[in-house]
């Protein structure tokens, strides 16, 4: 049982390490500062040739993998049998999703920039108050020994229930769509966070913990100079975790709830067989989220810096 | 000496100590007496898990006591406090603080109420002065090397104004250089606060250089005082003078007759 645990924590915690890719960008980085560079060279030359450098190392792989695979796409549904629209299609169709994100012709005929902003409002209240009570619970499980052992094992059946599952209940809980798609949101992206937070704060070394008492800081000063500045690489891991679970949920709350918003914007492009409307879509999301991602990330990054090494 | 006619400063009073862990229970220390006067450098000397460290933490009140007592100025303490700063092996500085903001800590905590900010933040660049780490203020821990984490660790607990100042192994993990750097430092702070000082080691040579009495400790478990050994040298002490000194060579033979004749370490000790 107890094994059983340990291995779920660490499942939630591995991550960390895969989530961050900054330290061997970070040398990458380094290494381009060192190329070579003839003395002498006047700043716009040594500034265009780091650019040509990530142009060379960063941008240019992903530009041509990126390149390939729009071609395969459009060698493989331009037949006339094809299912699914090719590239050029999509452009054709959609082009004025991609080119005006913002423009507004009526309560449903607006940009794909202004749904993106609508689902993005319910994951920052969602995810904002999953992270506030999932730092503190978290921070409870860590601390005592008796809020783990009652609550921990709720928490890692509770954790497995996909977030599409909370949906009914919270429909019929709030008896509106938005409140239970926040909800959606704040249950998916609050497990990953608690546990976290408990393990981060498990790990505080004991030396920590005797400064403290040392000084005799009470409770809070704990909580603000020790326990989260020490727990906060953890944290982050939950946050960042998290924030992608919610951007997950948020997507398939709205195609059940309904209103404006991404997710409500591709099942009606379904329901209307818009199918390029449903690509940039996509496109959409997978951009949007993935700079939620690394805010975070860069987020954590500025906190922790000091943290991570010791 | 002179002790024996004012009340002593700590006493440690028929300390004992088991760990108990489910039903079996391990006896650390059994029936620990004496008397510390103020101003006193004592060195606490033993081989490894001769419960030294217990000792120290019995002290500092981050273990608490099985049975006995230990009584700083009369007043039982049995919970730590800034009265009995310690400083730690490995440093203890927070990571994420800089040198400054790491003496802060204790000295806004400690003095917060009773000193304005602008006395504070004299207060720590005096204590910072004090082992010569003013040229690092506002350096991480991480930055800055061994030596010069564990002089932080040092000025945070100084500047706390200790009744008692604890230092647990403080130079163990660092190179013999770097090592008698800071024994002389830590030698010229005692004279010139004069403040009580409790030192683990287990490196004779320091403890009869830096102390007044060395508190030889026998093997566990059940480890009790086995000798005190007075170390009747003045001071100021200087290194070079003392190699061939007959006192020094006398009681550096005595700690180690000892340790390694009498009190051999047991064989499972690494």
């Amino acid at each position: 049982m107890a094994r059983t645990k340990l291995k779920m924590d660490q499942a939630t915690v591995a991550p960390a390490t895969l989530l961050t890719p900054a330290a061997p960008r970070g040398t990458t980085a380094k290494a381009e500062v060192i190329a070579l560079q003839p003395a002498g060279d006047s700043m716009a030359i040594k500034n265009a040739r780091r650019f040509g450098n990530w142009m060379l190392v960063s941008a240019l792989p992903p530009l041509i993998t990126t390149a390939l695979l729009l071609l395969i796409w459009q060698i493989a549904f331009s037949g006339p049998g094809a299912t699914l629209p090719p590239p050029t299609k999509v452009w054709a169709e959609a082009n004025d999703l991609i080119l005006q994100p913002f423009y507004w012709a009526g309560s449903q005929d607006i940009g794909l920039g202004w749904r993106v902003l609508t689902s993005l409002q319910r994951v920052a209240i969602g995810f904002g108050l999953a992270a506030i009570v999932g730092i503190a619970v978290g921070s409870l499980i860590g601390q005592s020994v008796w809020a783990m052992r009652g609550l921990d094992p709720v928490f890692q059946v509770l954790r497995t229930v996909p977030p599409l599952a909370w949906l009914p209940i919270s429909l019929a809980a709030f008896r509106d769509a938005n409140p239970s798609a926040i909800f959606v949101i704040f249950i998916t992206a609050i497990w990953p966070i608690v546990i976290n937070t408990a393990v981060g704060i498990r790990n505080i070394p004991m030396d920590y913990r005797n400064v403290a008492a040392v000084l005799r800081l009470n409770s809070i000063e704990f909580f603000f100079k020790v326990m989260l500045p020490s727990a906060a690489p953890y944290i982050f891991t939950g946050l960042r975790i998290g924030i992608g679970l919610s951007w997950l949920a948020i997507v398939a709350a709205e195609m059940l709830t309904g209103g404006v918003g991404i997710g409500f914007f591709i099942w009606d492009a379904w329901n209307s067989s818009r199918l390029p409307d449903i690509v940039v879509a996509l496109l959409y999301i997978g951009l949007v989220g993935f700079v939620l991602d690394k805010l975070v990330g860069a987020l954590g990054n500025i906190v922790t810096r000091g943290t991570a090494a010791s | 000496m002179s002790t024996t006619t004012k009340a002593p400063y700590l006493k440690l009073d028929h300390i004992h100590k088991s760990f108990v862990r489910g039903n079996s229970s391990t006896e650390v220390l059994s029936d620990i007496n004496l008397s510390i006067a103020d101003g006193e450098y004592v060195a606490i000397i033993g081989h490894s898990g001769c419960g030294k460290s217990t000792l120290l933490n019995i002290i500092s009140g981050l273990t608490p006591v099985s049975k006995g007592a230990v009584l700083l100025e009369n007043q039982e303490v049995n919970s730590p406090g800034p009265d009995r700063a310690v400083v730690f092996q490995n440093h203890s500085l927070l990571p994420w603080l800089t040198v400054y903001e790491n003496v802060a800590l204790a000295v806004n905590k400690v003095f917060g109420s009773r000193k304005s900010k602008a006395e504070r933040d004299e207060w720590i660049r005096h204590n910072l002065a004090l082992v010569h780490m003013t040229h690092a203020l506002d350096k991480r821990p991480s930055e800055i090397s061994g030596g010069m984490k564990q002089r932080v660790g040092i000025a945070r607990a100084l500047s706390m104004e200790p009744k008692i100042l604890l230092l647990d192994e403080p130079f163990g993990a660092l190179d013999a250089l770097t090592r008698a750097h800071l024994q002389d430092s830590v030698m010229d702070i005692h004279s010139r606060l004069k403040n009580t000082m409790i030192m683990i080691t287990h490196d004779v040579d320091e403890a009869v250089l830096l102390s007044d009495r060395i508190v030889m400790m026998t093997n566990g478990p059940a480890a009790t005082i086995g000798e005190v050994l007075t170390v009747p040298l003045e001071r100021p002490r200087r290194r070079l003078d003392l190699v061939e000194d007959g006192t020094y060579v006398h009681s550096r033979a005595a700690v180690i007759e000892f340790l390694y004749a009498r009190h051999k370490a047991p064989s499972i000790a690494a």
